[in-house]
């Protein structure tokens, strides 16, 4: 029997993918595969043809000019992953397309971006950038750890549950001591690291619900994945 | 009387520095204070001005290049030697040479100045020529954004009197073009078949530079590169030479060192003098050596970005080498350990590695598995891992890739085995 093929979706690669987000990628494929499903990879670049069959998609942060050059495709492409995030479609969204993934962006010199409005939040740009490891403690995953460099201040609306609670950095906004925002599958955060690496929880929540979602049975087996345990360890110890 | 003060006040404190074994920038603090025109001053007197060397890679072993190709020309250079190559770093360095009376015994001084810095020194001392190499992405956790120092190479241009002399293959570098006031544009280059060599951040996952029609000319191109030896296109000319560098992107900053030093020589260069200087150059201290240890090549790679990881592994192929990782995490190195995701590793999985260490030991074995490149040890503490590495395959040639730090230590605990030589 062929195996389940599970298809993960890369958005905007060539535009938004520094900080290691193609280390994201690269964990969801290897987990996925050494449970023994096909995981075929698609990127989805400006212009490009968006793919009929999505089970995961996976978006990253980009310098402020990788931004610019996709915003206008992400408006037009947002009604899509709004239907596919209410349709339970797992989705990881870094930096950059967290900020983006919500209501608005407005920059220091008060220009307002829109973003598509798949998260009830709000960013603003700070004076400062929030930079440095961050750990935080999430109810879903346990201690989440990671690295922060943003300058947007995020703000969750509404009923907008965080990814968790800061125990080491900034996170969302340097204030109300949340990072992160989660609805329905879709986890936002502001860590690179990158975030899947170093924590497999949000990674198998992720690789679960899009096998759940395609194939109805996830196998929950634990991977023995080496160095692991130890890279969090000395990720959660080192200096901010 | 103020500036003698400065200067004599600043030499005591060198000594005093020098006796604890201190830091270099802090004598050019001293001076800094006392007399804030002293930079200007000394280095504005020069016959040939100043020239700065900034950009992301390969700024310290571009710079001994273009010293050493000044020197074959007969000019007497002023450098920053110390690797501190802050403004006060600066300070301190022309402290040390010069004489009591504040004359800086020199005919131009070459400077390599850190991007951030260099902003803060040009508004002090304009240049008459610069040279920037690139832009990526490195220390970001320090300078926030691409653009950001994309933004600080733009004002070194701006503040430019003679020439500016640019990196024609870096989107980034060659758009500083507009910013220039300095009359002259100069620009360096790749050969079409060499650009795959080189992604950019912006190519990152579409490897390679893109489309390469419509660059301006470029006054030294690198026509091709094998090992150590390299051919140079030179206005219609080509130039081959045997170089005791090597790694392509060494070899292509040569390219930016000649263009920067006819550029400085003008019309009058000695175009043998040229050549003969250039294949003399060794590498920088602490940017990639070769060392001997029990009688086998031990080459030390440094490795900071993940343009540069990548540009490293290209460069040196992996078959017939003892390959080790150390990667450290600190201040100087760069706290964010992310880059280490946009670098492929690929090429070391026929071989595998050796011995993974330094502070993120962990992270980057990590890294590895999920790349399926097999690692033998992996061990936080840099001395032991290098002891095993050299002990476990004695006579295999060795390539150690490391971050700014790790490479100190490692350098440190080389030199305690009595049987290590320095040969380049
Ligand atoms: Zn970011």
């Amino acid at each position: 029997m062929d195996a389940p093929v599970i298809d993960l979706l890369q958005l905007y690669p060539r535009d938004m993918n520094i900080y290691g987000d193609w280390g994201n990628v690269l964990v969801l494929r290897k987990r996925l595969q050494l449970r023994g499903y096909d995981v075929r990879l698609h990127e989805y670049n400006p212009g490009d043809t968006f793919p009929d069959q999505v089970d995961l998609i996976v978006g990253g942060g980009g310098q402020d000019s990788g931004q610019n050059k996709i915003q206008a495709d992400l408006l037009q492409l947002g009604g899509r992953l709004r239907e596919l995030a209410d349709d339970g479609v797992p989705m990881l969204a870094i930096c950059g397309l967290y900020q983006l993934f919500g209501n608005f962006f407005k920059t220091h010199t008060g220009e307002v971006i829109k973003g598509i409005g798949l998260l009830d939040i709000d960013t603003v740009g700070g004076p400062k950038r929030l930079i440095g490891n961050t750990v935080l403690e999430s109810e879903e995953f346990g201690t989440v750890i990671g690295y922060e460099n943003h300058s947007g201040q995020t703000y969750l609306k509404g009923g907008t549950q965080p990814l968790g609670t800061i125990t080491k950095g900034e996170g969302n906004n340097g204030q109300d001591s949340t990072e992160g925002a989660r609805y329905r599958n879709v986890v936002a955060s502001y860590l690179h690291g990158s975030l899947l690496p170093k924590n497999p929880a949000v990674a198998d929540f992720l690789g679960r619900h899009a096998a759940l979602r395609r194939h109805g049975s996830f196998d929950d087996a634990p991977l023995e994945i080496p160095f692991e345990e130890q890279a969090r360890e000395d990720a959660a110890a080192r200096p901010r | 009387m103020r500036h003698l003060l400065a200067t004599l006040a600043g030499k005591a404190v060198k000594t005093v520095a020098k006796l604890r074994g201190g830091g270099s920038a802090l004598p050019g603090l001293v001076a800094e204070k006392i007399d804030p025109n002293f930079l200007p001053r000394t280095l504005g007197n020069l016959p040939q001005g100043v020239v700065v060397i900034s950009g992301t890679n390969g700024k310290t072993t571009t710079t001994k290049m273009v010293v050493e190709l000044l020197q074959g020309q007969g000019l007497k250079v002023f450098t920053n030697r110390t690797g501190s190559n802050f403004t006060r770093g600066v300070v301190a360095a022309v402290l040390g040479e010069t004489t009591i009376g504040g004359k800086l015994d020199a005919d131009v001084a070459v400077l390599e100045l850190d991007e951030a810095h260099a902003v803060h020194f040009v508004k002090l001392v304009a240049p008459r020529y610069c040279l920037l190499l690139n832009v990526m992405r490195d220390q970001l956790d320090r300078f926030g954004e691409i653009e950001t120092t994309a933004g600080f190479l733009r004002q070194i241009a701006a503040a430019t009197t003679e020439a500016v002399v640019l990196n024609r293959e870096d989107p980034r570098i060659a758009a500083l073009a507009e910013s220039v006031t300095a009359e002259r544009v100069h620009y360096f280059g790749l050969a079409p078949q060499l650009r795959a060599m080189f992604p950019n951040d912006d190519d990152m996952r579409s490897g390679g530079a893109g489309d390469a029609s419509g660059l301006p000319a470029a006054d030294v191109v690198l026509a091709a590169c094998e090992g150590a030896s390299a051919t140079f296109t030179v206005g219609s000319r080509d130039i081959d030479a045997e170089l005791k560098l090597t790694g392509v992107y060494n070899i292509y900053n040569a390219a930016a060192a000649l263009a920067l030093a006819r550029t400085v020589v003008g019309a009058d260069v000695d175009e043998d003098a040229l050549l003969d200087s250039l294949e003399a150059v060794t590498p920088a201290f602490g940017r990639g050596e070769s060392l001997t240890v029990n009688g086998k090549p031990l080459d030390l790679v440094l490795v900071k970005n993940p343009a540069g990881f990548r540009l490293a592994l290209r460069s040196f192929p992996p078959a017939g080498f003892s390959t080790m990782i150390a990667i450290n995490d600190n201040y100087a190195d760069g706290r964010d350990m992310s880059w280490l995701w946009d670098v492929d590793f690929d090429s070391l999985a026929a071989a595998g590695v050796a011995e993974v260490s330094g502070v993120r030991a962990n992270d980057m074995a990590l890294r590895l598995f999920y790349e399926d490149v097999p690692v033998r040890h992996v061990d936080t503490d840099l001395s032991a891992s290098l002891h095993r590495f050299i002990a476990l395959e004695p006579d295999a040639p060795k390539r150690i890739y490391c971050t700014y730090t790790a490479m100190l230590a490692l350098r440190r605990e080389l030199g305690k085995l009595t049987e290590v030589e320095v040969v380049s």
